[in-house]
Order: structure tokens, then C-alpha cells, then sequence
């Protein structure tokens, strides 16, 4: 028998958060999470939680599983359920809204902040705008973010200051399109940065590199950043 | 939003090179310092030891450097953990409302203390 113990909160009949907690048969199979999400729901039917492709490539269930961020859809029990006991709590850090569900704001809106987007303000060629090999391959480990937020909501650096440092997925991000060769737009992306908060307020904890379900690095991200601004004031 | 006009330096960049440039000061002359206490010191050496022009220079740059270090990192400090919302997880709603108050008053008290050590350590070394 699995114990589950789950957060709740519903806002409109709840004072407080409370865990509750579940019995699960298995089966002896090794389910992934979501899946015990999903008989649970069975069970109890006002439980609610994001769900939408279950195979790791939208980033909707971004949860805490035994004290560690990851896709509820790609992590199977057999890797976080320690004496068959499996607490699920929503990624800390953002405002519940009920349940498992958190409110995505603040994240998204650090995202918006480094301009997710090329910005080339040469004449557009007839087809399109060329890259090489070379540089296309300086994307890779960048492009694949999925925007799961478990990395931002594991960094305690944005945890205290989630309206000013743009947090790792932010940053990955920033530095995806600083590095895309087709992007002219380096100098100003760069001094939207050098406040002691954007950037500088990763003090190199590293939870980011070991919750990223995608296996990217945003740590190594941010230093390629901090780079280009000592770079640029040299 | 709270940029360079309390930090230290005028950006994050500035800061955070402060940061490794005195570090790497502070490390020097801890290994100078331990050295010199391992060889052995009585009083006569030591005062030869610190009548020497460059030692002065040396000590002076290493408490201008612990100041700075200081500041930058206390500075961080007290903007990640006295802010409002912290507060309001952390204490009570009490200390939530005055988040702006404490975290001057603790930047004020820092500024204060380095300052007073900065003056007392000339004093100490060019008397
Ligand atoms: S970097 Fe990884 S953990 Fe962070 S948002 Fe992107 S996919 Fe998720």
C-alpha cells in the first residue's frame, strides 16, 4: 500500500492549508506520479492539479514530490518514494490557488522581462535569416526549456525575491537569445540586466541544474550571461 | 524597484566584481597574517613587522576590502530576508509592516559599525 499525503487548500472553504492523506494499491506496478494522481482523483474528485500531455513535454505538472520539483507525468514512484511514503506538495515559492495548482505570474512575468523573442532590426531577407551550423548548435541545452517553472520555484534566491531576480528559467532564457546569432539586439538585452538583482542575485546554489526535468543547465546559462556583462564593461 | 542607488557599486556587474577582487585581498593576507603568527612573533618583531610602509598599505587595503566585502554581502542579505513578504512568512505581520524601517536600520547599524572599524583601524596602524 502507497501512503500519499497531499497538499490541500481551497480558498473558498478552507482557512488553511492541510495534508491529507490517501491509500493507494499499486498493484506492485511502477506508476509514474501522475498516475496516482489521476486514481486518486478517482477517489476523491475535488482534487485539483495541472495536467495536459502526461509525457513530459508541456510542463504543466510541475510539483513537489518528496520535497523535490519535478513532472509529476515523467517521475515514476520507484524514483522518489522513499518507505513507500510519497508527499505531494505544489511548487514552493508561488501563491496556491487551490490545491496543487499555483499561480504562474510571477514566473511568467520574469520571463516577459528578458523579451523571449528575436529582435533583428536588419531588412528581413526573402526566405529567411541564415545561421550556421555553429551557431545553431549554441542553442542547444537552451531552446528546450519547457517553461515547467520547477527550477525558478527551487532557487531560494527567488524564493526571497521573486519579483526582481528573473530566477533560472528566465535566465536561460535571456541567454538563449543573446547567444541566437541572428539577434542584434545584445546590447540592450545586457543593460536591462546590470542591476544587482537580475542576474546577480544567483549566488550559484545549483537546485536548478538537479530538478530541470530536461537535464538543462540555467546555472551554466547565468554565468555566460555574467560573462557578456564583464565583457561589454571591459 | 531597488537598484544601484543602495547597493554598493552602481550595478549588479560592479558589485559582484567588489566582491572577488576583495576576496581574493582578504585571502592574501590571511595567508600573510597566519604566516607570520606560525613563524613565530614577539612584540619587537611584530612592530618592526608593522613599521614597514607596505605592511600598513597591505593591512589598510585588506580592512578597506573587509568593508566592502561586508557591505556587499550584508547589503544582499538584508534585501533578501527584511523584505515585507519574507517577514510575513518568517515573523509576524508586525515586523512584515515595518520591513522597510528594519532593513535600514540594519543597513544604517552595518554602516556604522564598518565605518567605525575603518577609522580605528587607521588610527591603530599609523600611530
Ligand atoms: S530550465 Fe528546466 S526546470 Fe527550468 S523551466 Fe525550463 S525545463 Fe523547467
Amino acid at each position: 500500500m502507497l501512503q500519499v499525503s497531499i497538499y490541500r487548500y481551497n480558498p473558498a472553504t478552507d482557512a488553511e492549508p492541510y495534508m491529507k492523506d490517501y491509500q493507494l494499491d499499486t498493484g506492485g506496478k511502477d506508476l509514474m506520479v501522475l498516475d496516482v494522481l489521476e486514481l486518486l482523483k478517482e477517489q476523491d474528485t475535488s482534487l485539483a492539479y495541472r495536467r495536459s500531455c502526461r509525457e513530459g513535454v508541456c510542463g504543466s505538472d510541475g510539483l513537489n514530490m518528496n520535497g523535490k520539483n519535478g513532472l509529476a507525468c515523467i517521475t515514476p514512484l520507484s524514483e522518489t518514494v522513499v518507505k513507500s511514503k510519497l508527499v505531494i506538495r505544489p511548487l514552493p515559492g508561488l501563491p496556491v490557488v487551490r490545491d496543487l495548482v499555483v499561480d504562474m505570474s510571477l514566473f511568467y512575468h520574469q520571463y516577459e522581462k528578458v523579451k523571449p523573442y528575436l529582435i533583428n532590426d536588419e531588412p528581413p531577407p526573402a526566405i529567411e535569416r541564415l545561421q550556421s551550423p555553429e551557431d545553431r548548435a549554441k542553442l542547444d541545452g537552451l531552446y528546450e526549456c519547457i517553461l515547467c517553472a520547477c527550477c525558478s520555484t527551487a532557487c531560494p534566491s527567488f524564493w526571497w525575491n521573486p519579483d526582481r531576480f528573473i530566477g533560472p528559467s528566465g535566465l536561460l532564457q535571456a541567454w538563449r537569445f543573446l547567444a541566437d546569432s541572428r539577434d542584434t539586439a545584445e546590447v540592450e538585452r545586457l543593460a536591462d540586466l546590470d542591476d544587482p538583482f537580475s542576474v546577480f542575485r544567483c549566488h550559484g546554489i545549483q537546485n536548478c541544474i538537479n530538478v530541470c526535468p530536461k537535464g538543462l543547465n540555467p546555472t551554466r546559462a547565468i554565468g555566460h550571461i555574467r560573462n557578456s556583462l564583464l565583457a561589454a564593461a571591459t | 524597484m531597488v537598484t544601484s542607488i543602495t547597493s554598493f557599486g552602481r550595478s549588479g556587474l560592479s558589485d559582484w566584481l567588489v566582491q572577488r577582487v576583495t576576496a581574493v585581498i582578504l585571502l592574501a593576507y590571511t595567508i600573510f597574517i597566519t604566516w607570520q603568527l606560525v613563524c613565530g612573533t614577539d612584540y619587537q618583531q611584530w612592530s618592526a613587522l608593522f613599521d614597514q610602509t607596505w605592511v600598513r598599505v597591505f593591512s589598510l587595503s585588506a580592512l578597506l576590502s573587509t568593508v566592502a566585502h561586508a557591505w556587499v554581502g550584508l547589503w544582499s542579505v538584508s534585501t533578501d530576508y527584511l523584505v515585507e513578504h519574507v517577514l510575513r512568512i518568517k515573523t509576524n505581520e508586525f515586523l512584515a509592516s515595518r520591513a522597510n524601517l528594519l532593513r535600514w536600520a540594519f543597513q544604517g547599524a552595518c554602516g556604522i559599525v564598518a565605518f567605525y572599524y575603518l577609522v580605528w583601524g587607521i588610527q591603530v596602524l599609523w600611530s
